[in-house]
């Protein structure tokens, strides 16, 4: 197996990767960026399928593998040359998926092969993944994430003509439904589950930032010829073999929608699972579990760090500002950290404005009937899931969130379905009306949160047993999941 | 074809654009069901990042590989289980 040694690793090569591979190579210290997308720039910063044609703009000569700023997106790009210029190396096709030791992370590529990074410091900026949130057909083929399917026309799928309904919460609706009629789709409609005069409060409170009202100002201008419904969400998707009809509940009424494509999803989670395998603490929010840090973006294990999306969904601003802080203070840089942390504290109050506007509606627990399969790897059904007190023992008695996406799908889902806050009144779905989980007894007693929060366990992703072998251990048996304090874990500030 | 890459895609031939996913090719070439789920049921691609494996096929025969984060290389061989 490769073995790489460096000062620093970052995990994630998304804008708050970026930004800190940038700041911590510029701190001095050598910096290998890991990403498991075959590009750079993260999800945000993805790059079109037709950029893929441009030649070559830089390739690192230390680059292990293909050039990854080929086929970049121009801010991802600009952040790869800032890094590069310092000796940054890039490694891109590699997913984590163990980390035997917090100084000690085993990856494997696109072809299988393993390797082992061994770094004093490691900075984690693992992104966030879409929420889904199961109801009648949901598992339908075309019925996909919002950034989901954005993610599948830039790689190259053609949506021209297609008819597509958008559903579920924030501005990535309206943003995609733009981006989808810029390739020539059919946008039917907007599906809003927040209320109007929510989003109304926060779309006033946009002029602290000019910037984001010229954008929602671009993108109501763009989208005035589409319907747009508030109060509003999915409650059945049917279709022979693929979607092809959208029942939607909108506020009293009932519509339905033709369709080829049903794009859905209800806000963003933080990527966690790497972290919390890394023994580094989490704390209950409103994104779901996020990882604990402090003001230089340390997390509890004190050569582990950690910025952007996992320590709360903000967007990229607030990424890019948590990656200089996180790079900067891991090289020691504190002062520099200092300037980047008053640029993150600004970025984080839009943040929190966005997550009081857009908050999921209590009602939308009520989407899953009794047959509709919530664990999709293992095809489990509400009925079977919601029987059982613990998602433990979910997992133990019904195989939820055990198979290959090991409840990255679900285990979302599942945190909002269990959490037991009351409906709020008159907010009944048109599914169904039998109770949910936060009303049924034996949930009675169970934890706010929700299910979350389960044990982390290697490998985080499926991967070849003769892997495992190579990597010379056996981590389902002898993973330590608070490992000994390691001779670099005491640095100064 | 100039600039396309040419494929394979369960004994059919299909070009596609440097940068298209296999995942996008297989969508545009058929229906979005690329696979069925341990009960039978069609799927097809959900995330488009990486983490829901609903898109997962043969490919040159890596059985399981996650067709959405793999870009189409002249000459490739993709083998779904629809």
């Amino acid at each position: 197996m490769r073995e790489v040694r460096c000062d620093v690793l970052v995990v994630g090569a998304g804008p708050a990767g970026l930004a800190a591979a940038a700041a911590a190579a510029e701190g001095g210290q050598s910096v290998i960026v890991l990403d498991e997308n075959p590009h750079l720039g993260g999800q945000i910063w993805r790059p079109q399928a037709a950029e893929a044609n441009q030649p070559s703009r830089s390739v690192s000569p230390r680059a292990a593998a293909a050039p990854p700023s080929a086929h970049a997106h121009r801010r991802a790009h600009a952040w790869h040359q800032r890094a590069q210029k310092r000796g940054v190396i890039f490694e891109t096709g590699m997913t984590l998926f163990d980390a035997p030791r917090t100084d000690h992370l085993l990856a494997v590529d696109a072809a299988g092969q393993a390797s082992a990074f061994s770094a004093q410091q490691v900075i984690l900026a693992t992104g966030a993944a879409e929420r889904f949130l199961p109801f009648p057909g949901w598992t339908l083929p075309g019925v996909m994430g919002v950034g989901g399917l954005q993610a599948m026309v830039k790689g190259g799928m053609a949506v021209r003509g297609k008819r597509i309904l958008l559903a579920g919460t924030g501005p990535l609706l309206l943003a995609v439904a733009a981006f989808l009629l810029d390739h020539g789709a059919h946008v039917v409609g907007i599906a809003e589950q927040a209320s109007r005069a929510a989003v109304r409060r926060f779309g006033t409170s946009l002029w602290r930032h000019p910037n984001k009202l010229v954008q929602a100002a671009r993108l109501f201008t763009r989208l005035r010829a589409v319907p747009l419904l508030h109060d509003a969400w999915p409650t059945q998707a049917e279709g022979f073999g693929r979607v092809e009809q959208v029942r939607v509940a909108a506020g009293d009424r009932c519509q339905e929608f033709d369709v080829d494509l049903l794009a859905c999803a209800f806000g963003l989670v933080p990527r966690t699972e790497l972290a919390r395998l890394m023994g580094c603490a989490t704390q209950s929010h409103i994104d779901g579990e996020i990882v604990a840090v402090d003001r230089w973006q340390r997390t509890t294990v004190a050569t582990v760090w950690c910025a952007g999306e996992p320590t709360g969904i903000g967007g990229v601003d607030l990424a890019v500002a948590e990656g200089l802080v996180a790079g900067y203070a891991a090289s020691g840089a504190f002062k520099r950290a200092g300037r980047a942390a008053r640029r993150r504290d600004r970025a984080r109050a839009f943040a929190e404005r966005l997550d009081r506007a857009y908050a999921l509606r209590p009602a939308l627990r009520a989407l899953p009937t009794d047959a509709t399969v919530v664990c999709r790897c293992e095809d489990v059904t509400w009925q079977a899931i919601r029987a059982q007190p613990t998602i433990r023992q979910a997992k133990l008695q019904t195989r939820c969130g055990m198979g290959p996406c090991q409840g990255r799908i679900c285990g979302p889902a599942l945190a909002f379905l269990t959490r037991a806050t009351p409906a709020a009144p008159g907010t009944a779905t048109q599914t169904t009306t039998r109770p949910t989980a936060a009303t049924t007894s034996s949930h009675a007693a169970g934890p706010s949160t929700g299910w979350t929060g389960d044990r982390v366990r290697p490998p985080l992703v499926p991967v070849a047993v003769n892997v495992l072998i190579g990597a010379g251990q056996a981590p389902l048996a002898n993973h330590q999941p608070s490992p000994a304090p390691s001779r670099h874990q005491e640095i100064s500030l | 074809m100039e600039n396309r890459l040419q494929l394979t895609i369960d004994g059919r031939t299909v070009w596609v654009a440097p940068g298209t996913t296999v995942a996008a090719a297989w969508v545009d070439l058929h229906a979005p069901a690329i696979r069925r789920s341990v009960a039978g049921q069609p799927r097809g691609p959900l995330c488009g990042m990486g983490i829901c494996y609903e898109c997962r096929a043969t490919v040159d025969g890596h059985p399981h590989t996650r067709t959405c984060q793999t870009p189409c290389r002249d000459g490739m061989t993709i083998t779904t289980d629809r």
